[in-house]
């Protein structure tokens, strides 16, 4: 479904991805790990066009999307979950549920039934402001509101930063639903070890390249992944 | 998508502005029309748009604009250049030899209709609509580099350009059209949609009830954009950029519509002040003016229309009429005098409200006792000051003297920059507002009842 071809991103004068190809099947959860500065991150704000690509490829359900707009990507059905929420703090929940439908002139209504559906909590929390929100609701506000944009692909950025591990359990769960309901994922995350349990296929990413590529199975049980990884 | 409940508050707004609109009318036509209330509702309602649609850039999408001054010259210049009658121009331009363009909007409507009513107000409204849209253009334009910037940078530039912009207007190369540095005037102005008799004599006053009607009609459509999705994208900028972007949002297009739509009514607004000033100057739009405009909007708290709309009236209420007084020498005789009363009961809400406020506001942070002695002693001498007042019944107002308004003015707004921070409203609408005062009635009769059966 997703293809990037020897993508490469400088920012500034650093290069931060260095030639990196990868693919992302339909209907599969795909995570990239990798450590801090890795260029997890800059790959995904590549994909989505928040930054421009030095060089390479980005295919999307056979469409070559390389460079275009965000607004355009966006509509063509990716979505970003940015890094550490971001939601819209002074915003209504409902608000920043509507806001992720923002390219989308139908009725939204039964979407919005959805992600309650979900996420019961965000119902019963409509009317507040989401900085009041705590931050695994916050993180689940974040999904909500990249789903209203009825996503092929959601890609989502660290979701378990900075929750405690029974909140990131419990989101990791929810992606996997989301993923049964038809949603392909990519998963970006420093939390390896359940990225990879949840993931169909990972790879590794190190310093701005692939190193390491497996089912999420394989990589579990890799010793240099444990090693560096896994803290094992 | 707006909900029965959405729908509701819409209808009972409505019916609050139309009922504002009759109340207008009729004041109008009973009280004196020299009056001061009526300079405060004029000015009031053509600030009111100002400083709303300053809070559609600022207050909702996140820019700090200060250019609102150079759109309302704009306005103001485009307005009276397609309204001044013909037969007058060769008057107003004496120093260059007539007007470039002789044409005007009235005229074109009287030549279809006949001179009366209708062909100066159809002239008007049109006029009106060129005004904001020659405003929305120039935005455009300056929008296309400026924009770019950011916060502190943002508002340099757009002060840049209403300096600018008012030095072109002044400029004797274009004196055919924008009269140099001299005003345009004989324009129609509020008092001509005072309705009049055969003999002149004046049946039906509609002065005032002009600009509010075209103050009110601007701010209801900036309510309903601000409630759409396109407003909801604003707010989203405002909030936080690459959030909204990797919504879809894209941010050049919605943050140049936004500076134009900004702009459009505060060109609007500065036609509304020609109107009301009878005479359109460049030098009269200066950047005291934006600050002026800024002041309002934090007042009334930025991010909220009604806030916006209820700041400006006090804040044109105090500084044209109410606080005048400060200005000059004022000597108290007779006991019965309506400024005594009125200065006497503010002079007692203030002191002893304001000595509560500030103890309350000690007692639940650093419950200091030495700082609410003080206080409380000196709101104490203030009343024995103002006790003695009251039983001397003669006294001149210490300090009141020209400029002394304005320390006066100076000083409330430090008071409010540092204990009142978010304005009169904060960010909450006044149907917010009554939302939340409805449910808490709700909330008590339910207890009450509760209370009952129990």
């Amino acid at each position: 479904m997703l293809k990037i071809k020897d993508m490469k991103v400088n920012y500034g004068g650093i290069e931060a991805v260095k030639g990196i190809t990868f693919e992302v099947p339909e209907h599969e959860i795909v995570t990239l790990i990798g450590a801090n500065g890795a260029g997890k991150s800059t790959t995904l704000k590549t994909i989505v066009g928040l930054v421009k690509p030095a060089a390479g490829s980005v295919e999307f359900a056979g469409e070559d999307i390389t460079g275009k707009d965000t607004n355009y990507i966006v509509s063509r059905g990716i979505t970003l979950v940015p890094e550490g929420r971001r939601v819209f703090p002074d915003m209504t929940v409902l608000e920043n549920i509507r806001i992720g439908a923002y390219l989308r002139n139908d009725d939204l209504s039964e979407d919005i039934k959805w992600v309650y559906d979900l996420f019961p909590r965000l119902q019963e929390r409509s009317w507040q402001l989401a900085g009041t929100l705590s931050g695994g609701e916050q993180q689940m506000l974040a999904v909500a509101r990249a789903l209203m944009s009825r996503p092929k692909l959601m890609m989502m950025d660290e979701p378990s930063l900075g929750l405690a591990p029974l909140i990131v359990k419990g989101i990791f769960d929810i992606v996997k639903e989301i993923n049964k309901q038809g949603v392909t994922i990519l998963l970006v995350e420093q939390n390896a070890n359940m990225a990879l349990k949840t993931a169909h296929t990972g790879y590794v990413l190190e310093t701005g390249r692939i190193t390491m590529t497996g089912t999420g199975e394989e990589l579990l049980n890799d010793e240099n992944v444990k090693a560096a990884y896994l803290g094992t | 998508m707006v909900g029965t409940k959405g729908k509701k508050t819409l209808v009972t707004s409505f019916v609050c502005l139309a009922l504002l609109l009759v109340l207008v009318i009729i004041l109008e036509n009973t009280l004196k029309p020299t009056n001061m209330l009526f300079t405060v509702l004029k000015k009031g309602a053509v600030y009111a748009l100002v400083v709303v649609s300053m809070n559609v850039l600022n207050g909702f999408t996140g820019l700090f604009s200060l250019g609102q001054s150079g759109f309302m010259l704009l306005g103001a210049y485009t307005y009276a250049i397609f309204t001044i009658p013909v037969a007058d121009r060769e008057n107003i331009y004496y120093l260059y030899n007539g007007a470039a363009l002789n044409f005007s909007f009235p005229d074109m409507f009287a030549s279809i209709f006949g001179e009366g009513y209708a062909a100066t107000f159809f002239g008007v409204i049109l006029a009106l609509i060129a005004a904001g849209i020659v405003a929305a253009f120039v935005a455009f334009l300056i929008g296309l580099p400026v924009l770019r910037l950011k916060s502190d940078y943002l508002a340099i530039a757009t002060l840049g350009f209403g300096e600018i912009i008012r030095a072109i207007f002044q400029w004797n190369a274009l004196g055919k059209v924008t009269n140099g540095a001299n005003a345009l005037k004989s324009f129609p102005t509020f008092s001509d949609f005072n309705i009049t008799n055969a003999d002149g004599e004046v049946i039906l006053r509609l002065s005032t009830f002009f600009p509010f009607l075209i103050a009110g009609a601007c701010i209801v459509v900036i309510c309903m954009l601000i409630n759409s999705s396109y407003g909801r994208a604003f707010k989203a900028i405002r909030e936080n950029e690459i959030a909204a972007e990797a919504m879809g949002i894209n941010l050049a297009h919605h943050k140049r519509l936004s500076f134009m739509i900004s702009s459009f009514f505060a060109g609007v607004g500065g036609a509304l002040f020609a109107m009301f000033a009878t005479q359109a100057q460049a030098k009269t739009f200066t950047s005291s003016m934006t600050y002026e405009i800024l002041l309002i909007m934090v007042i009334g708290g930025i991010g909220s229309i009604s806030g916006s709309c209820i700041g400006t009236f006090l804040y044109v209420a105090c500084s044209e009429w109410w606080l005048r007084f400060l200005d000059s020498q004022v000597v108290f005789t007779s006991v019965g005098a309506p400024s005594r009363v009125i200065f006497l009961a503010v002079f007692a809400i203030v002191v002893v409200g304001g000595a509560v406020l500030l103890i309350r506001h000690e007692m639940k942070t650093k419950k200091r006792k030495w700082a609410m002695a003080l206080l409380a002693a000196v709101a104490a001498a203030l009343m024995v000051w103002w006790i003695m007042f009251v039983a001397t019944g003669n006294l001149i107002l210490p300090l009141a003297k020209n400029g002394f308004r304005m320390v006066v003015f100076s000083i409330v707004i430090m008071i409010i920059v540092l204990f009142f921070r978010r304005g009169i409203m904060g960010d909450k609408e006044l149907t917010d507002v009554a939302i939340a005062l409805s449910r808490k009635m709700k909330a008590k009769k339910a207890a009450k009842t509760g209370e009952v059966a129990k």
